[in-house]
């Protein structure tokens, strides 16, 4: 055991970093099953290059993964990390910006050569010319270590040998914070299950990364920190794109639905096609399709036969999307539209985030085409905000649109599982008797005969005997369904779908505000990812003084009935968003209320100091202001 | 809870015995409730009330006619047949039946199609296309529905020219014709839509027209007994913006000399021609006195090489001296759809239960955070 002074700390933030070879992803996954099942709160950010393997060494293939962990509540992967692992000159130089002085960096000695250093425009090697004097900097050589740690490992070529850095790499943190081996070594062994000898190296690399922070002089201290307190339950760590594939099985499964998905694939949406086509024996059928259209065209084709019909995308796809979905508007049947938003516009930042897609979702469609859209605040809310869109789909047979993006999709968090008994019951029934009777008393079916309450029309499947009928895109009467090209019944239903798409807003939750002194007279608001670090910096700026409240938006359109009476409430409204203020717009053309847009458009999500200091200076702002009754 | 496919309707499944060849293999309705021993429906079951609004004249009437008075013989459970179509006059198709039926956006029924058929084994589904739809801008689904081979029954009307936008030349119209789009002749070289068909991978590939609903029924139940995708190409008459296109395929003197009728077994022959193949494989139209025996071509559409049903497709000229008619392909292939049920249904261990999802969402690392 080691002798060595153990310290207790409250939070880290790591950055892991390397090239995009070299396994940072996994490492950081590993770090964090490890932190997670030590009971640590935490919050991850991957950030990698769109490109597979860009040229090796080079700071466009630099891949990163950060991992925020504490003994108490975490709300973002944090703003700067505390620690870098840097495994080659590439990943020091790309980060070494973000990293505060004073922090600590691990850094791959081996791969320092000078052709490395000349890649990324180091003259002379930064381990050597001093300009490092403001970190602690641990040179260790990983590479050559972890291979001389596998010299008995005759059948492996010294590149395979080389790969195991990576777990090196990861033993020696799993040390230096005190993070259990145990569920990364059962994790290699099912990985490798057929290759024995890559097993075993990884395991010996793993070990003597470990072995090597216990007794090398280099590392003084190791720390500690202790369990988050959390709620009662069992957890799990689960990234948003998992959560959303999970949340969409539960609710196919509590509505009684086989679930169809008809997905394309796209960058950061793919994760929910892999992880649903692995879920056959749930009775989950997807289909890679042609296209983005053929996707949603066969999910809207499921949904006509009774399935629930779900489409997975981001904003390129979402545009291709938008005819069908405005088909789907005009047949009222229920499709699930999941836009994983990225950079924009045209291709953009395929890996970055932003959430620049509202607009696009609440109207890129021709004609009046209002459908439903959500958005998840946070990794796990990814599921309970994917029952939320199928209950809302199935109830009132509309396409509903989730928004989530690239920050929510490969972020991950700790998850308390649901019971799935506890879901919501949102058990569908088709119709199967004619609703109405002709002129002559018959008894006939009309397909667009809506309920009173939810405005939905009845959904009635092919092989239903006696309600045959057609439905389609061109406008229909009302009630019969018939063609219809009557200006007034045209006028009728185009009220009628918007109606009931306002509707919806009877049954969802009122927005809360969360203002702890009460008294407040700024209110932050915000939608989707930036949850986060906007709760984040709201605390910031309460723990310096501020009376802050905040409030979080899930539901876009519509929006909570009370949303204008909140808006109201307060002197200033802060909106931040990661687009050019399109939630402000719209805020602003709804309600009439002065809010003010802060936005940032970087692919990256904002970081809590910078909010803190925006919300610091609106409070002060309104502390010297006339009281709210006064300026009326 | 359980759930459970295919989907519970909360009614009686099909009480009749599914449809299965003379071999006992699937046919295109295997699965598919049906009628009652000793009960039929007529063409008038199959009519819907609404009113059919194509142009006098139009070929799409006699294609309707035909296809109603057809759907009787599948014996098949009305409620159980689907039709599914894009934009354009052809797609007007579903509201003139009394099926279950969508009326969709350009080009994507067979997408939408796609999806109905993987969900709902119990469904006979008809796709109604046309020209502009299926080849121009719907080109995409067609023939990724004919590679995946999904069981669906596709009715591609060839007018040869766009007509509810009113006379703009089609994806199949000939090279130089003058329309309202093209005033100095089309410059487009038009898809020969059998050849494409057989290039997507298609395991049934057929050609008829409005004219003939003998040829034009038999080919549809050929069509509606094959499992997979069926691409049936009708010659349409459009009377307004290309009246008369395939005229001298319904004067029955022309027609003797012109029409390469495809039947099993048989020399492709017309009139006093015959079709040879050379060494390369290459197919010509040669009069009979002239033909090597030996070098005659004798139909096969079970071949498992389409070499010999394109070539075939390459029979046609744009001034229909031949047009080879009939059934060019017709092949036993794993359709797409009963490849995927049978994937989940080999997946599955019984009905879901809530403790089977409780299990999933768990997933392998938990911890639990006591009371």
């Amino acid at each position: 055991m080691s002798t060595k002074l153990v310290q207790k700390l409250d939070r880290v933030v790591i950055r892991f970093a390397g090239d995009s070879g070299d396994g940072m992803q996994l490492t950081g996954d590993r770090f964090t099953s490890e932190t997670a099942l030590l009971g640590n709160d935490l919050s991850t950010l991957p950030n990698f290059p769109a490109e597979i393997r860009a040229p090796q060494g080079t700071l466009p293939g630099v891949s990163s993964f950060q991992l925020h962990f504490a003994d108490h509540d975490v709300l973002t992967p944090g703003d700067a990390p505390d620690v870098l692992v840097a495994m080659n000159p590439a990943a020091l130089r790309a980060n070494l910006a973000d990293l505060p002085r004073g922090a600590s960096i691990i850094v791959n000695t081996d791969e320092f050569s000078k052709r490395n250093l000349a890649k990324v425009g180091y003259g002379v090697s930064p381990l050597e010319d001093g300009s490092l004097e403001a970190w602690h900097v641990h040179p260790v050589a990983i590479t050559s270590i972890a291979v001389e740690a596998l010299a008995s490992f005759t059948e492996l070529t010294r590149k395979e040998k080389e790969r195991a850095k990576n777990m090196f790499a990861l033993g020696l943190l799993s040390w230096l914070y005190t993070r259990p081996t145990e569920g990364t070594e059962s994790f290699l062994k099912s990985k490798f299950a057929d290759r024995p000898e890559i097993l075993e190296a990884n395991l010996a690399a793993l070990r003597a990364g470990y072995n090597y922070g216990e007794t090398t002089e280099d590392f003084a201290v190791s720390y500690e920190v202790a369990p988050a307190t959390m709620r009662e339950g069992t957890y799990r760590n689960v990234t948003g794109n998992v959560a959303l594939s999970l949340g969409l099985v539960a609710a196919a499964h509590r509505a009684g639905l086989p679930l169809f998905l008809g997905s394309y694939p796209i960058t950061p949406a793919s994760d929910i096609l892999h992880t649903l086509a692995g879920l056959k024996r749930y009775g989950v059928a997807t289909m890679q399709a042609e296209d983005e259209i053929a996707g949603v065209g066969a999910a809207l084709g499921a949904s006509f036969g009774g399935a629930l019909g779900v489409t997975t995308t981001s904003g390129p796809g979402l545009a291709l999307k938008a005819e069908t979905i405005g088909l789907a508007v005009s047949l009222e049947l229920p499709l699930v539209v999941c836009d994983i938003q990225r950079g924009g516009p045209s291709t953009g930042l395929p890996t970055k985030t932003e959430q620049a897609d509202l607009l696009q979702a609440l109207f890129g469609r021709n004609g009046e085409s209002p459908v439903a859209v959500v958005a998840p605040s946070t990794p796990s809310d990814c599921f309970d905000i994917a029952v939320e869109a199928v209950r809302i789909a199935t109830t009132y047979r509309t396409p509903v649109i989730v928004l989530s993006d690239g920050y929510l999709a490969n972020g991950s968090e700790p998850w308390r599982l649901p019971r799935t008994a506890e879901l919501p019951d949102i058990a569908v029934e088709f119709e199967t008797e004619p609703n109405a009777v002709d002129a002559k008393g018959e008894p006939v079916f009309h397909p667009y005969l809506r309920d009173p309450e939810t405005l939905a029309r009845p959904w009635a499947v092919p092989g239903t005997p006696g309600l045959e009928h057609r439905v389609g895109g061109i406008e229909k009467a009302d009630v019969t369904g018939n063609i219809s090209y009557d200006p007034d019944n045209h006028d009728h239903m185009t009220r009628l779908r918007q109606a009931k798409i306002d509707g919806i807003a009877d049954t969802i939750a009122s927005l809360a505000v969360d203002d702890p002194t009460g008294d407040a007279e700024v209110l932050v608001l915000g939608w989707g990812s930036t949850y986060g670090p906007i709760a984040a910096g709201v605390r910031q700026a309460r723990a310096r003084g501020g009376r802050v409240a905040q409030a979080h938006l899930r539901h876009l359109n519509p929006f909570p009935a009370n949303t204008g009476e909140v808006l109201r409430g307060f002197q200033r409204v802060i909106v931040p968003e990661m687009n050019l203020g399109q939630l402000s717009m719209l805020l602003r053309a709804k309600y009439l209320v002065d809010v003010e847009s802060h936005t940032s458009v970087r692919g990256l999500p904002f970081q809590a100091g910078d909010l803190a200091d925006v919300i610091s200076a609106a409070v002060a702002s309104v502390s010297h202001a006339p009281l709210k009754e006064a300026a009326k | 809870m359980t759930t459970d496919l295919p989907v519970d309707l909360g009614m009686p499944s099909g009480s009749g015995s599914v449809s299965v060849d003379s071999q006992g293999a699937a046919t295109g309705t295997t699965g598919v409730p049906r009628l009652a021993d000793g009960t039929a429906l007529t063409k008038k079951d199959f009519t819907s009330d609404q009113e059919v609004r194509w142009c006098p004249g139009c070929g799409d009437y006699a294609i309707l006619a035909a296809v109603q008075g057809f759907l009787p013989e599948l014996g098949l459970k009305r409620e159980n047949i689907v039709f599914v179509s894009g934009i354009g006059c052809s797609s007007r198709f579903p509201y003139y039946l009394d099926t279950y039926g969508m009326h969709s956006i350009h080009g994507r029924a067979p997408a939408i199609a796609t999806g109905l058929a993987a969900t709902r084994e119990d469904l006979s589904v008809w796709v109604v296309t046309g020209d502009g739809d299926a080849l121009s801008i719907g080109g995409n689904h067609l023939i990724h529905a004919l590679r995946r081979n999904v069981n669906l029954k596709i009715l591609l009307f060839n007018n040869e020219i766009y007509g509810l936008t009113k006379g703009q030349y089609s994806p199949t119209s000939h090279v130089g014709q003058v329309t309202k789009s093209s005033p100095l002749g089309s410059l487009d070289r038009p898809f020969n839509p059998v050849s494409l068909a057989l290039g997507a991978e298609a395991s049934f590939v057929a050609r008829t027209m409005d004219s003939d609903r003998q040829h034009l029924t038999s080919v549809l139940r050929a069509a509606a007994e094959h499992r997979g995708s069926a691409l049936v190409e009708i010659y349409q008459n459009c009377p307004i913006f290309n009246d008369g296109v395939f005229d001298v395929l319904k004067d029955r003197t022309e027609a003797a000399a012109r029409i390469l009728h495809l039947t099993a077994s048989e020399e492709v022959a017309a009139g006093d021609t015959v079709v040879v193949r050379d060494d390369q494989g290459v197919m010509t139209v040669t009069p009979r006195g002239e033909a090597d025996p030996a070098r005659i071509v004798v139909h096969d559409p079970g071949a498992d090489d389409p070499s010999a049903a394109f070539a075939l497709s390459r029979l046609d000229s744009p001034d229909l001296g031949h047009v080879p008619m009939g059934i060019f392909r017709n092949v036993s292939r794993p359709t797409y759809d009963d490849s995927l049920r049978e994937q989940i249904a080999s997946a599955r261990t019984g009905a879901v239960t809530d403790a089977d999802i409780d299990a999933l969402l768990a997933g392998r690392d938990t911890w639990t955070v006591g009371a």
